[in-house]
Order: structure tokens, then C-alpha cells, then sequence
């Protein structure tokens, strides 16, 4: 069933559609990101994937281009599970946000936002949510210090 | 019977047996509102399948005195934005009205002091349950001073909730008693005692039942006691209205809690049980009905969950009060007829 | 004529109903609340950026500290995720399957007596509280018995359980089952029927099923507004498909009805660790890859070969092939996911955690709009939100 959305979903978008992988029973689509609104209000009306399980950022240091913005989704009828990933580069870190079609990507985009530092264009209130509001820096990028950013690193053994 | 003592048979002897029952009262009252703390403990925790105060003394019967040195040793705090006179003034506001109400209540008969009557009785006023509504009336202006004085939001919510709380249900208390004194024909504490006292069946609690459970329940939310607690809702408000009294002056709110339970036990027991007139003699009665009225309190606190504001107003005017102004007509109907 | 002016209280970090340190920033009109804004973020840890820079098997003590009252629920969702992308679901052992479902119920019913406990006590029934904390002692005896700690049990492994149960653990674990529904009956006793719960709960704090499934809501809640989804029926993982019980779901989408949800699924795992007991048969309790399960105790304290295997192991750790999963399962707050990248390397390239509180919180300021101050405690205790797992 999940190839038979992908099926449609590279009918629709042919040119967005980078990549397909299945792995472990899971299928990903990897998309640019200039249409993602367009595909996931696609997904969500026509695939009938209505919830958003989860949304979050994830970085490729040394990859061209670093950043990936994973779409987690779930159809409820179906229960059938899809991800979606979008290439961001590190010069453009914006994506269009989606709290458009599920009004739960609000806070996993400000959670993307606060500790990757890839912002959402028309999020209706991007501000940090985990880290103090005058915090400098994104704390989950990978050239952030583990310890902190004024102190030495720890120097026992942690893996 | 010899002659009633007043000051203008023997003023030294009626001077020295006012200021010793005077004192006898307060000592009491003050003892018991002591150990409520502890019955309240112990009761509340055995309900709840733990034990309590054990540590403090023989089964921690020492604990309201623990209690009691520790807030006295605390440090002071007066939150610097308050209204000084205001703030001080609030738990004294409260905890007066609670014990001079003690005055008119009656417990005992009269006895014979050096060939004088005397009644068991601070004053027999002849207008003693107005004199009681009254002072409950006045302990309002304690707690929405108190909520006020704080400078503090939640205190000032946890005042306006208790104001409007207490006004209320103060109606529906004074309307379900009036049906009492339309079978007693008198306001005086002394005089509904004495026409409650042929049997246990002339009791007002077996000819008004309907006026008893009103004013049982109204007078919780008076004594703002669960399940009408909300003005020091710990979970909502932070303990309401005292959320900034710290030492000897949240010890006072506390007391004056106790002491309004203390009060509204004794008064439903004599408007409804007869008062000191019971099974056995003397001020014993008395006691043992005020207990096992503190004792229901207790129970019901450790039970019920809380009543919403806004449910809580409604059920004041649109349940009770009319069910008061019913009870009213009622025993109006069956007394002229 | 006077201009109204809203008050803005704020229900601080610190305060005896917010669950953790939560903050609401309330904006109320006299007693009802025009806006209300959560702010989080006291409790972060930075767990997602620990775990990238730990091997799999060291990582997985930062999951107990997740949702910490339900612990073993957090160890399952990452063992299975873990597994998930080795590949290796199916060689896990019998008997460690019908263990993980054993404890993950126990867990169930753990969190949702912290849930009943807390939620009982902001509406001002402090009774049902100590009752509900007694029941939890003897689950926490249990947590202790089989993995050594009360509550941070870590006793989940990739492959398998770390150890196998003690003697006489199935004899206490059905001796609490069969006190259980007693002790449910006694909560609804005091709860259920009485006219002031009911109008403390009926009618507060709804949300519609189309609010729901867009919002984010998952587990009971969403459930209790009608919506028939259970992930370990519709998704089963860990053997639940072998398993006879009920998914719980209620109509009226009020704090009610997501009580009564709440309490029969606590009826319905006890049903599962029943069953789930009676399936019980000896057998290995770890999987057999070499390559990513540790060697069983007595080999690593007996045999040479033990001995550097497990070396091997906790030094090095295994590396899973590049790729990338996610495991959702039905955690007692709502779905709990997680997401892990690998790159080939000892440690999770990328782990990131779908917390169900964290999503289900942002269903609080729809639920509480234009409702009184009193509503806003009831709404926080039905969400059923631990701020582990929000702020992680």
C-alpha cells in the first residue's frame, strides 16, 4: 500500500521526488524542499495519511547539503507509517511550515528551530522552547560542544 | 431556686465568677483548638492508612505544642509590597469573631455558687443567634483583607472567592435556623436549650431534619472547610488568601479555622441536639456532641473532592436558599395550624 | 464606563499542581481564563545530544529517565527501535517477548496509578492519593526485585532482557493482579458515583476527535474522544498480536470519560500480564547474535571467551548497517517514538524521541479556553503529562 502512495505521490510531484528507499520495512521519500506544503496537504487529503507523528531536524555535518527535515506520518485507517525527509542546505536553513495541514507541527517545528536552528516560514509564533528565550546557539548541531558552551570537556571516558 | 447573681446583688462575686468563666471558656476552647490539629492529623492519616503524628511525645500527643514553638520561632516576613496595617490586622479580624461567638453558647444548667444562681454561660443575650450571625458576618472582612493586603494575585483570587462564598451560604444558614426559632419562640442560646430539654425526642434534629442537614452543610462552607475549601485550595491557589503569612500570624488563620469549627459544632448542637439537655449530665454533653460533630468535619475532608466556584454559587442560591425559604413555610403551615 | 482589564497570573515552575515544572502563563477575566501559554524547557537534559556521543547499549539508561513513571515502557520503545534496525525482531526469544509484555503492563498500570493518584488529589480528594501510592510500593517491590531498582529499572537489553526473573516472581506478580481489581473497585467507590467528582469532570476540558488527530493527541485521551486507534493492536510489536483484550474507548471526550478510559485499561492489562503469565515457558532470554547481545553473566564471570566478548562489546559496541527507523509503541501516556539514524558507527548518529506529553500539552490551551481557573488544574491532570518527557 505505502508503493502504491509513493506511486501517486511521484505521479503528482514527479519533479520534487528525489529518492525512494524502502529499508526495514520502511519506506522513505526524500523531497526538495520548495513544494513540501503541496506534498504533505497532498498526503494528507489524498493518501489519507492524518497524523503527523513526528517532525525533526537532523544534521550531516560533512554532507552537502547538512541539514534533513524528517516527516514522520501515520494513516489511522490504513495504519500504515511513511516518512518524508527534505533537503535543507545550511546557507537557506528555512523550510515552509506545515502547522497548515497538522496543527501539531507548531511545537516539534519551534523544538527544529530552537535546537537545530532551521526555521519555519509562516510558523505563526517561532520562539524557542526548550532552551531560555536569550539563549545563543543551537544545541543539537553537531559542531556544538557536548559540555556546553564555556566549559572543557569532559575528560573521562563516556563511550 | 435562689436568685440569678448580677452585678447588682454582689458585683465583687459576680465580677470574679464572670472572669472565671471567662477564663475557664477560653482555655478550653483554646486546648481543643489545639488538639484539633492533632485529631486531624491522626484521623485523617488513619483514614488514609498511615499513622500520623507518632514522634512527638507518647503517641505524638505533644505535637500541637511542637507546633505551636516552631511557628512562634519563626521569622517574621511582611512582603514588602503590602499594606503594613492592613496585613497585621487581617488574622486578628478573623480570629476574634470566631472566639467571642464561644460567649452565648450555653453549657450547662445553672448551679448554686455561695447561695446565688449562676448559668453555665458567658451572657444570655436575648438575641443570641443574631449576635452569632453577626460575628460570623464580620469574619469575612478578615479573610478578603487578608487576600487584599498581600499584594500577591493568587491571595487576592483565594479573598474575593472566600468573600463571595461566605456571603452566600451565610443567607442560607440564617434562613435554615429561623424554622428553629419558630418552634422556641425565643433567640435566646438559653431558651432553645430549655425547650429541647423534656427528652431526647423533643430535640430539634427529629422535628426539623430538613434544617439541620442545610445548616450542617451551609456551615461548612462558612467555616470554609472541605468540600467548600476553595479559598485556600492548595492546589489552585498556593493556600489562597494566606499564601504570604508566615509565623505566629499563620498560625492565628489556622487557629481561627479550628476555632470556627469548634463554634459551629457547639451551635449546631445546641439548635439541633439540645445542647448541655442529653443523656448524661453536665457539661459533658456538650463536649461529646461538639467531638463527633469535629469528627464528621474531619471525615468528610478526608473524602470529598473540592466543589467548583461556580457550582459552589449556584448550589448557595438556586438549592439551599430556596430549600431554607421551604423549610420556612413548612413549619409555619404546621405551627399556626 | 470601566474598562475591563484581564489579570495575568502566572501558575509558575513551581507549584503543587503543574506535574513537574511546567509554566502556565494565564491570562483570566475575573475566574475564566481569555489565553493560556505553556512554557517548558526547566527540565531539559539534552538526552538526544548525550545519546549521540554514547554506544547503543550506554545510551539506553538515558531512556529510563524519560517519562519517569512508566520506565520500562521508555527501555522497550528504544530496545525495539534498536532491534528494528539491526534487523534482528526476529530472533528474539520467547520467553524475553512475553517478559516485555509482562512488565511494560505492570508499567501501564504503575503510570496510571501515579495518574489517578495526582489527578484525585488537585481536585481535593487526598484520600484516593495514599491509596493509589500503596498499590505503587508493591510495584515498585516488584521493579526492584526483578532489575534491582525502584524506578530507573534499565533492565531491558538490545536482543533480549538482562536478566531472567527471580524465583517466585510469577507467584507475586498474579498475587498483586488478583488484588488489583479490589483496589480499582474501591477508587470508582469513592470517585465515580460521587455527584461532586462528576461535576468536577463531566463536561470539563473536551476536545473533539477532528481537534484531536490534528493536534497530535495519542493514548487514552485520544481515545476517550472517540477515536478507535491502539498501536498494540493496530501496529503489535513485541508479540501484543497473540494477546486477547480490549481497546478501551469512550464517546464524550471529557475529563470523565478519560478516567473511566483510564481505569479499565488498567482492568484490561491486567487481563494482558495474566496472560501473559500462563505463556511463560523456560527458555533463553537473550537473542542469539553474537555481534550485538552481551554473553549471559555467568559466562562473563566463568569463560575467557565470556569475558572478551563482553568486553568486546561494551568497548567497541556493534554497528549497525547506515539507515534510519522509527518505532512508535503505545507507551501509557499516548504514543511514544523514537527515530534513530545510524551511520555505520558504535554510536546513534541522530536519536531523536517523540515524547507523548510533549504533543498531547499542546492540546492544552484549546481545552481550557473560556473555562474557569478550577477547570485548568482538572485539564492539566487528565492530560497526564511528566515533564521528563517533554523537556527530556
Amino acid at each position: 500500500m505505502s508503493q502504491a502512495v509513493v506511486t501517486k505521490l511521484n505521479g503528482a510531484f514527479a519533479a520534487s521526488v528525489l529518492d525512494v528507499k524502502e529499508h526495514r520495512g520502511e519506506v522513505t521519500v526524500t523531497v526538495k524542499k520548495e513544494e513540501i506544503v503541496a506534498i504533505c496537504q497532498f498526503l494528507k487529503d489524498e493518501a489519507g495519511y492524518n497524523f503527523l507523528c513526528d517532525l525533526c531536524g537532523v544534521d550531516y555535518l560533512d554532507q552537502e547539503p547538512r541539514f534533513m527535515v524528517v516527516y514522520n506520518m501515520y494513516n489511522i485507517a490504513t495504519k500504515e507509517r511513511l516518512r518524508v525527509k527534505v533537503l535543507v542546505t545550511e546557507e537557506g536553513a528555512n523550510v515552509d511550515t506545515v502547522s497548515t495541514v497538522w496543527s501539531t507541527a507548531n511545537w516539534h517545528e519551534r523544538e527544529c528551530w530552537d535546537l537545530m536552528g532551521i526555521s519555519f516560514n509562516d510558523h505563526p509564533d517561532l520562539r524557542r522552547i526548550l532552551m531560555p528565550a536569550d539563549w545563543e546557539g543551537h544545541p543539537l548541531r553537531k559542531d556544538y560542544p557536548l559540555q556546553g558552551p564555556d566549559r572543557e570537556l569532559y575528560q573521562g571516558r563516556i563511550s | 431556686m435562689p436568685e440569678m447573681l448580677s452585678l447588682s446583688n454582689d458585683p465583687v462575686l459576680f465580677l470574679c465568677v464572670m472572669i472565671t468563666k471567662i477564663l475557664v471558656v477560653f482555655i478550653v476552647v483554646v486546648l481543643i483548638v489545639a488538639y484539633a490539629t492533632y485529631a486531624e492529623r491522626k484521623i485523617i492519616g488513619r483514614m488514609q492508612t498511615r499513622l500520623g503524628p507518632t514522634m512527638t511525645g507518647p503517641l505524638g500527643l505533644l505535637q500541637p505544642i511542637a507546633d505551636g514553638l516552631k511557628l512562634f520561632f519563626k521569622e517574621d516576613i511582611v512582603p514588602a509590597q503590602a499594606s503594613k496595617l492592613a496585613f497585621v490586622l487581617a488574622p486578628m479580624m478573623i480570629l476574634i469573631p470566631a472566639f467571642i461567638t464561644v460567649a452565648v453558647i450555653p453549657f450547662g444548667g445553672d448551679v448554686v455558687v455561695y447561695g446565688y444562681t449562676v448559668p453555665l454561660q458567658i451572657a444570655d443575650l436575648n438575641v443570641g443567634i443574631l449576635y452569632i450571625l453577626a460575628m460570623a458576618g464580620l469574619g469575612v472582612y478578615g479573610i478578603v483583607l487578608a487576600g487584599w493586603a498581600s499584594n500577591n494575585k493568587y491571595s487576592l483570587l483565594g479573598g474575593i472567592r472566600s468573600a463571595a462564598q461566605v456571603i452566600s451560604y451565610e443567607l442560607a444558614a440564617g434562613l435554615s435556623i429561623v424554622a428553629v426559632f419558630m418552634l422556641s419562640e425565643t433567640l435566646s442560646l438559653r431558651g432553645i436549650v430549655a425547650a429541647q430539654s423534656g427528652s431526647v425526642l423533643d430535640w430539634y434534629i427529629f422535628s426539623q431534619p430538613l434544617a439541620f442537614g442545610l445548616f450542617v452543610i451551609t456551615s461548612l462552607a462558612e467555616i470554609n472547610r472541605t468540600p467548600f475549601d476553595l479559598p485556600e485550595a492548595e492546589t489552585e491557589l498556593v493556600s489562597g488568601f494566606c499564601t504570604e503569612y508566615s509565623s505566629m500570624k499563620y498560625a492565628l488563620f489556622f487557629m481561627a479555622e479550628y476555632a470556627n469549627m469548634i463554634v459551629v459544632s457547639a451551635l449546631i448542637a445546641t439548635l439541633f441536639l439540645g445542647g448541655p439537655a442529653g443523656p448524661f449530665s453536665g457539661p459533658i454533653n456538650l463536649l461529646l456532641k461538639v467531638f463527633s460533630f469535629m469528627f464528621l468535619f474531619i471525615w468528610i475532608r478526608a473524602t470529598f473532592p473540592r466543589v467548583r466556584y461556580d457550582q459552589l454559587m449556584y448550589m448557595g442560591w438556586k438549592v439551599f436558599l430556596p430549600l431554607a425559604l421551604l423549610n420556612i413555610v413548612i413549619t409555619g403551615a404546621v405551627v399556626v395550624f | 464606563m470601566a474598562k475591563k482589564e484581564t489579570m495575568t497570573i502566572n501558575m509558575g515552575p513551581q507549584h503543587p499542581s503543574t506535574h513537574g515544572v511546567l509554566q502556565l502563563v494565564l491570562e483570566l477575566d475575573g475566574e475564566t481564563v481569555v489565553n493560556a501559554v505553556p512554557h517548558i524547557g526547566f527540565l531539559h537534559r539534552g538526552v538526544e545530544k548525550l545519546a549521540e556521543n554514547r554506544s547503543y547499549h550506554r545510551a539506553l539508561p538515558l531512556t529510563d529517565r524519560l517519562d519517569y513513571l512508566a520506565p520500562m515502557s521508555n527501555n522497550l520503545g528504544y530496545v525495539l527501535a534498536v532491534e528494528k534496525l539491526l534487523g534482528i525482531t526476529d530472533q528474539i526469544p520467547e520467553r524475553a517477548k512475553v517478559v516485555r509484555v509482562m512488565m511494560a503492563e505492570l508499567t501501564r498500570i504503575k503510570s496510571h496509578l501515579v495518574w489517578l493518584a495526582t489527578h484525585a488529589l488537585d481536585i481535593g480528594a487526598m484520600t484516593v492519593f495514599l491509596y493509589c501510592f500503596r498499590e505503587r510500593e508493591d510495584i515498585m517491590d516488584m521493579y526492584e526485585k526483578i532489575s534491582g531498582a525502584r524506578m530507573t529499572s534499565n533492565y531491558f537489553r538490545v536482543g533480549g532482557l538482562s536478566l531472567d526473573l527471580p524465583e517466585g516472581f510469577e507467584a507475586d506478580i498474579l498475587k498483586f493482579i488478583d488484588a488489583m481489581p479490589g483496589h480499582l473497585e474501591t477508587y470508582e467507590g469513592l470517585l465515580t458515583g460521587n455527584k461532586i467528582w462528576r461535576k468536577r469532570t463531566i463536561g470539563v476540558a473536551t476536545i473533539s476527535a477532528e481537534d484531536a488527530i490534528d493536534v497530535g493527541l495519542t493514548g487514552p485521551a485520544l481515545r476517550a474522544s472517540g477515536v478507535d486507534w491502539d498501536l498494540r493492536r493496530d501496529n503489535p510489536y513485541s508479540g501484543y498480536e497473540d494477546y486477547d483484550f480490549e481497546v478501551i474507548t469512550r464517546d464524550g471526550c471529557d475529563t470523565f470519560d478519560r478516567y473511566t478510559a483510564r481505569l479499565d485499561e488498567m482492568r484490561e492489562s491486567c487481563k494482558i500480564i495474566r496472560q501473559a503469565v500462563d505463556k511463560l515457558q523456560p527458555g533463553p532470554i537473550m537473542a542469539d547474535v553474537p555481534s550485538v547481545c552481551l554473553p549471559a553473566k555467568q559466562d562473563v564471570t566463568n569463560s575467557i571467551e565470556g569475558l572478551i566478548h563482553h568486553f568486546k562489546i561494551i568497548t567497541e559496541g556493534f554497528k549497525p548497517e547506515p539507515g534510519e527507523v522509527y518505532q512508535g509503541i503505545e507507551a501509557p501516556k499516548g504514543e511514544l517514538g523514537y527515530y534513530i539514524v545510524s551511520d555505520g558507527s558504535a554510536n546513534p548518529f541522530r536519536m531523536k524521541v517523540r515524547p507523548p506529553s510533549f504533543v498531547n500539552l499542546q492540546a492544552l490551551p484549546q481545552m481550557i479556553e473560556g473555562k474557569l481557573l478550577a477547570d485548568v488544574i482538572a485539564a492539566i491532570g487528565t492530560l497526564d503529562i511528566v515533564l521528563g518527557e517533554i523537556d527530556r
